[in-house]
């Protein structure tokens, strides 16, 4: 079979929220080639899901026909239905039903016939590592496993297209490399054609094919290598040969860079600085006129480079400094301003922190690193007072925030891992609430207010509900919030996860700038390559702390001859494995 | 305690209740809805109830006693029967709720000064109706024998019941049942307020964005208990309005010792909610625990039938709850035109409610984490 | 045949899934069995319309034998429990103060006006605000009166005051007992209650776990859905009402004098339409937090007072009685009432169940529109 799996011509896709116009998917034409993984890449907002929707029947076009498997899907959704693998962003799990039983289900719901099923069940229960958790309630799952266990749920019968909405968004490094390998086994052995979308941009080099969308429209159609190509002699590694001639941070000299004239994208890497530049301009002689101890080498570009520089142009981001005006941090570089010693969190058996100590000093950025279920966030809730520890010692600001007064909580922000402002108040409502919350009044809270819709570009979105609000500016909302009081320290938890890679540049330079002026950050993330925005960092795993120090030094243990240069996330793999070999 | 943290939280309880459209139809339009049709709808009153009626008789005493029951407004007689037979199916079929029937010589023994009687067949599956109906029988029947003795001349005895009905004087249930289908109300628009506030943001994870500041449980606690006060305030003076307004329903005692209690009702009842509300772990048990309040707290209130026909450890069960003591303040100011010194013993248990609620729920925000 | 056999395997497959989940969720089975007893158990004996024990105010201006004597027949009525006062004032008083119900009240010249055949009045004054605890209270003082006055009449050899007696036959239910009648709507209310919760919540919730987009992506069609879904709450809900009914006829002594099998077919058509409404609120709602909301008001209340369970349906205004029409407990409180207490009454049985088999068509075509396999 040659003919394309999926063929969108001139389609259209118009929502209507709160009285405004949303035009989800503007005239969009492609076809995928069978037997094929093409990626569907795009920031937020960008139409990804409401493709996958109208693909799966679940949405009805305003304008363009859809064929899928050369069914018109308007027409026949069930026919549709019947044929492909939809899995959701948030694959619909029954979380009190156990691993086998969700199995089950769905083989029931797509008529697996049952004299097929054991076999069926025992080669997707090897593939996902399963195994050995059949009888486990999907709830008691970690979160690469319910993504591995959504997919097996999705291949019970081998569909000839499998359609994936942002697979691996919360995923863990290792569990990341797994679920890709299930999709190529499918590709190789089914032949099965596959369309996915995805946030992480890594991940695009690794389809065959990808469709680039923005706000609705296609950008382009193409293997990653093409539009890698486009950027070819315009991507640069900017490192600090001589730290004793440069008295300066790869952060402060990242930041720096961003702003410098004819630079698209600046992007901390290791102890580097990546620059891709715009079109027509050279970089060395002029960027870094007068700029000495920096060594400038040109690098081959990766998918990424080009998303940005194709997508920067077009997005409203100027690339304004932020302005972050918190007020100076008091007390010394050296105050440990967070003190964790021996802490302990047990949920019944189940011990969910095991003696964790780290301490933070003031104006740090210091990350929890770890996959889903690490501990990272038990850790976290402790740390701002919502949960009690069993045993052990902490203190925030020299206060344990569990026992501490109000007034020990007003020296915090906090951000959460799942948006949770009032979805049903609007932008300034929820911004009113917060700054009163934290004791803002009258003209203070005017002018915190003005600042907050001005430097994160949410005036347009004041009157609309947060809950509607698309995801990049719910995520500036929610920081707004934590910040409308100056807070000196600020928890950050989760706080990129899902979030588009422009976002989160975005995200991490405001964050680098408050650092700057001194407030203390502790974020979790299981980004590798954000820990490297972290002066300092925990890598956690079950519980427990498997390394602390700077991101160099964790680099530094997983250096070997086969790998010279290594990433974070080959620390964090190296890490994982040895404790393995350990145990 | 600071003032400005505790009016931020209420106004964005209310922006959260309000914004969102149905949830605003929910709470403003079923109350006033409700009160109309329950009110029309709940009277233990009967009129026009279905007679048959099967008279052998052919005096005319039994066509007497018969005209005086068809000039009553209470009863209907909807058919005139020949044969026995033909009682069974009536009254099975609920076609009457009673036939009356009348001896071949009813006329002649009474005029042989002979006591006769006059036999009622009722359908007792409503045994209520059927004993409501029987007094309106005896009543009639009362009248008619009073009126044949004199008529006779005959002395016998003098002596009537001379009874009054006190703050009722037409015993019309309307006025017993619409005051307590107002504490109803009142109690399930505050339920309906509180009981998912702190479910709903624990789910949502807002909750825990709200611990995180500097706001005191207590001012949670107050900011929370805020908009069900005033809602319910709000809505149970509308209603208070279209009772006295359309129902007619005399207000004889002071006024402020009705909103006295409506007060104190609604802090003990949002207490409970609240509590409700900080117990479950998500949506669906503060829905199950709303409801497994509610249902009782009106079956046992005496809104419908009275406390002390309750067995004994029932009636003990019954001082636990609020809407016990809002329904006598209700109907005490209403219509015994009653006072504070007489509700005392009213308020001061809805007050002791409402603080072991309150601070229960106070205590259980900061103690229960997952 | 091949088309059958796989919507047959995808029913089945949404059945095992929701009884499964409601095996794993121990609120679906509290809602079942739980709220049944305890529900039953407080309203059994809470709800009751049969005075005893009145609190009696007798006051005795000039104490004689009459007055005793008429006292005394009081004192002895299982109905009053008399309270003594020596001045209407006091009595008053008390009554105002909600220590006693009702006064009877003796003037200092009742004996001697009734033996030397003059007037003599009987003062009676009831607290009148639970009007029907007044009418029955009134009845239940006129009775003893009454008695005692025959009795008078016979001692002093004079005419007897009622030549006409009322001489009643109570079918069904002979001594009155107002649970007799109580329990059997009881069980028609809690039957409401727990139809309409137990589904109330679950596709609400499907929505809100975004476990309904997983749903509607396969080939499962929106009949095998809602089948799939009624069939395993019906069953627990029939559990429960078996229950209730084991429990009204074992515990409450009512008596079951319809056919055994009619009470079952009549519950387990009422039981779907609960059923069918609560999918109904679900499926609008789309969130727990509306659903809930819409749930407590608009079963609850409309099933306690407007089916009849309490308040007489013939006596409402015409309005009203229309409304009641949309109330499915209405037909089943009377199928309840007649199936225990007269038995098998066809043409009430019948009646009442060809509308409930009505509404159910009514909200299965509602729910079948109003369910799509779409996002929109």
């Amino acid at each position: 079979m040659n003919s394309p799996a999926l063929i969108s011509s001139h389609l259209s896709k118009c929502f209507q929220r709160d009285g405004r116009q949303a035009q989800a998917l503007d005239k969009v034409s492609f076809a995928l080639k069978p037997g094929r993984v093409t990626g569907l890449i795009g920031p937020d907002g960008a139409g990804k899901t409401t493709l996958m929707r109208l693909a799966a029947g679940l949405l009805l076009a305003d304008e363009g026909e859809l064929e899928v498997l050369g069914v018109d899907v308007r027409r026949h959704p069930l026919k549709v239905q019947s044929q492909v693998g939809y899995m959701p962003q948030r694959f619909g799990l029954y979380e009190d039903l156990s691993v086998q039983e969700n199995l089950e289900l769905y083989a029931d719901l797509q008529n697996v016939p049952r004299s097929q099923r054991a076999a069926r069940y025992d080669t997707l229960m090897q593939m996902t590592g399963l195994a050995p958790f059949t009888t486990r309630l999907a709830g008691r799952l970690s979160g690469g496993m319910k993504q591995k266990l959504g997919l097996a749920c999705t291949l019970v019968r081998s569909p000839q297209l499998l359609l994936l909405d942002e697979p691996t968004v919360g995923v863990d490094p290792v569990s990341r490399r797994e679920l890709w390998h299930i999709v190529y086994q499918q590709v190789q052995e089914a032949g099965m054609t596959v369309l996915l979308s995805t946030a992480y941009l890594d991940e695009a080099e690794r389809c065959d094919e990808v469709i680039l969308l923005h706000e609705g429209r296609m950008l382009g159609q193409g293997q990653p290598q093409t539009f890698s190509d486009e950027v070819n002699g315009r991507v640069f590694q900017v490192r600090i040969a001589d730290p004793d001639v440069v008295d300066q941070s790869v952060r402060g000299l990242q930041a720096k860079l961003s702003h410098a004239p004819g630079v698209l994208d600046a992007l901390i890497e290791g102890e580097s600085v990546r620059l891709v530049m715009e079109e027509g301009t050279v970089a060395g002689a002029d960027l870094l006129a007068n700029e000495t101890g920096l060594k400038i080498k040109p690098l081959a570009p990766h998918f990424e480079d080009a998303f940005v520089a194709k997508l920067k142009p077009h997005s409203e981001q100027s690339g304004k400094n932020p302005v972050l005006p918190v007020k100076a941090a008091t007390g010394a570089a050296s105050d440990e301003i967070i003190q964790v010693k021996d802490l302990v969190r047990r949920f019944g058996e189940f011990v969910a922190v095991n003696h964790v100590s780290f301490s933070v000093r003031r104006g740090e950025i210091f990350g929890l690193l770890g996959a889903n279920g690490a501990g990272k966030s038990t850790t976290f809730r402790m740390l701002c007072g919502l949960l009690p520890a069993s045993s052990g010692k902490l203190a925030v600001a020299g206060h344990d925030l569990r026992t501490a007064a109000a007034r020990a909580r007003s020296h915090i922000g906090y951000m959460a891992q799942k948006f949770s402002l009032y979805t049903n108040l609007s932008v300034i409502q929820n911004l009113r609430f917060f700054s009163s919350a934290y004791g803002l009044r009258n003209r203070q809270q005017r002018e915190r207010l003005e600042w907050a819709l001005s430097t994160f570009e949410l005036e347009d979105y004041r009157d609309t509900n947060a809950g509607i609000l698309p995801l990049g500016y719910r995520q500036r909302l929610s920081f707004a919030a934590a910040l409308m009081h100056e807070p000196e320290i600020l928890f950050l938890d989760e706080p990129t996860s899902g979030v588009d890679p422009l976002a989160r540049r975005e995200f991490w330079a405001w964050t680098n700038a408050l650092a700057e002026t001194g407030v203390t950050v502790l974020v979790t993330t299981h980004f590798m390559e954000e820990a490297n925005y972290c002066d300092r960092l925990v890598i956690m795993a079950e519980g427990e702390v498997l390394a602390e120090g700077a991101p160099r030094d964790m680099k530094a243990l997983a250096r070997s001859s086969t790998i010279p240069d290594p990433s974070m996330e080959d620390a964090f793999i190296w890490l994982i494995e040895n404790r393995k070999v350990a145990a | 305690m600071k003032f400005e943290l505790i009016m931020a939280l209420a106004i964005k309880e209310f922006l959260a209740l309000l914004r969102d459209k149905r949830s605003r139809i929910v709470i403003i339009i079923p109350p006033i809805v409700q009160l109309l049709m329950f009110s029309f709808a709940a009277t233990y009153d009967l009129n026009n109830i279905p007679v048959a009626v099967y008279n052998r008789d052919a005096g005319s005493l039994s066509h007497e006693l018969i005209s005086r029951l068809e000039g009553s407004p209470n009863f209907h007689i909807i058919k005139r029967i020949h044969h026995e037979a033909e009682i069974a199916p009536l009254i099975d079929n609920r076609a009457v709720l009673l036939v009356v029937n009348i001896d071949s010589h009813f006329s002649a023994d009474m005029r042989r000064g002979q006591s006769t009687s006059m036999q009622v067949i009722l359908d007792g599956r409503n045994s209520n109706t059927a004993m409501t109906a029987m007094n309106y029988l005896r009543t009639i029947l009362l009248d008619f024998n009073r009126n044949w003795l004199e008529k006779q001349g005959q002395a016998g005895v003098k002596t009537v019941l001379d009874v009054r009905n006190w703050y009722n004087e037409n015993l019309q249930s309307r006025w017993f049942i619409v005051p307590g289908i107002v504490c109803l109300l009142t109690l399930v628009v505050s339920l309906l307020v509180t009981s998912l506030s702190v479910a709903r943001e624990r789910e949502a994870g807002t909750f825990d964005q709200l611990l995180v500041t500097p706001i005191r449980p207590v001012e949670i606690l107050i900011g929370k208990a805020i908009p069900g006060i005033v809602i319910g305030l709000l809505e149970s003076t509308v209603i208070i309005i279209i009772m006295i307004m359309l129902f007619k329903i005399p207000l004889r005692g002071d006024i402020g010792a009705l909103y006295l209690g409506i007060v104190l009702f609604l802090l003990s009842s949002t207490g409970v909610g609240l509590m409700i509300s900080s117990i479950a772990v998500t949506q669906q048990q503060a829905i199950l625990g709303a409801f497994l309040f509610m249902v009782p707290a009106v079956i046992l209130s005496g809104f419908s039938t009275p406390i002390a026909n309750m067995p004994e450890v029932v009636q003990w069960l019954t001082y636990l709850d609020p809407l016990r003591y809002f329904l006598i303040i209700v109907r005490g100011v209403f219509l015994e035109g009653d006072s504070y010194g007489l509700l005392f013993n009213q308020y001061w248990p809805m007050l002791l409610i409402s603080i072991v609620s309150l601070a229960f729920s106070g205590w259980l925000f900061r103690h229960r984490m997952y | 045949m091949k088309a059958q056999h796989a919507a047959r395997m995808r029913l089945l497959g949404v059945i095992r899934k929701e009884s499964w989940q409601i095996l794993r969720d121990p609120s679906s089975i509290s809602i079942a069995f739980v709220m049944p007893v305890l529900l039953l158990f407080l309203f059994g004996y809470g709800v009751s319309l049969d005075a005893s024990d009145i609190p009696l105010g007798i006051v005795i201006e000039q104490p004689d034998t009459l007055s005793h004597s008429l006292a005394g027949s009081f004192e002895r009525s299982e109905f009053f429990k008399p309270y003594y006062f020596n001045a209407i004032q006091e009595a008053q008083q008390a009554l105002d103060e909600r220590k006693i119900d009702a006064v009877i009240w003796l003037r200092n010249n009742f004996s001697s006006s009734l033996l030397a055949g003059q007037e003599a009045p009987i003062g009676v004054i009831i607290n009148g605000v639970d009007s029907n605890q007044a009418n029955i209270t009134q009845g239940y003082i006129q009775g003893v009166w009454l008695a005692w006055l025959t009795h008078f009449a016979e001692v002093q050899g004079q005419a007897l005051p009622m030549p006409v007696a009322l001489d009643q036959r109570v079918w069904f239910n002979a001594a009155l007992s107002s649970r007799m009648f109580l329990v059997p709507g009881l069980v028609a209310i809690i039957m409401t209650l727990i139809g309409s919760l137990l589904t109330a919540l679950v596709v609400a919730r499907e929505w809100e776990r975004g476990t309904m987009e997983a749903l509607m992506v396969t080939p499962l069609r929106i009949s095998e859905m809602l089948v799939g879904k009624l069939i395993p709450y019906f069953i627990l809900g029939m559990g429960g009402m078996l229950f209730s009914v084991a429990l009204a006829i074992w515990q409450f002594d009512v008596p079951l004098r319809g056919s055994f099998w009619l009470l079952i077919l009549a519950s387990a058509l009422f039981m779907l339409v609960a059923l069918l409404i609560g999918l109904l609120i679900s499926i609008i709602a789309k969130n727990q937090f509306v659903a809930g909301q819409i749930a407590i008001i608009v079963t609850f209340l409309p099933a306690f007072i407007l089916s009849g369970f309490l308040f007489d349906i013939n006596s409402m205004p015409m309005i009203i009685q229309v409304i009641t029409h949309i109330v499915p407990a209405r037909y089943f409180v009377a199928i309840l009432q007649t199936l225990f207490l007269a038995g098998d009454v066809w043409p009430v049985v019948l009646a009442n169940m060809g509308a409930l088999f009505l509404m159910l068509i009514f909200f299965f075509t509602l729910v079948w529109k109003k369910s799509r396999k779409r996002l929109e």
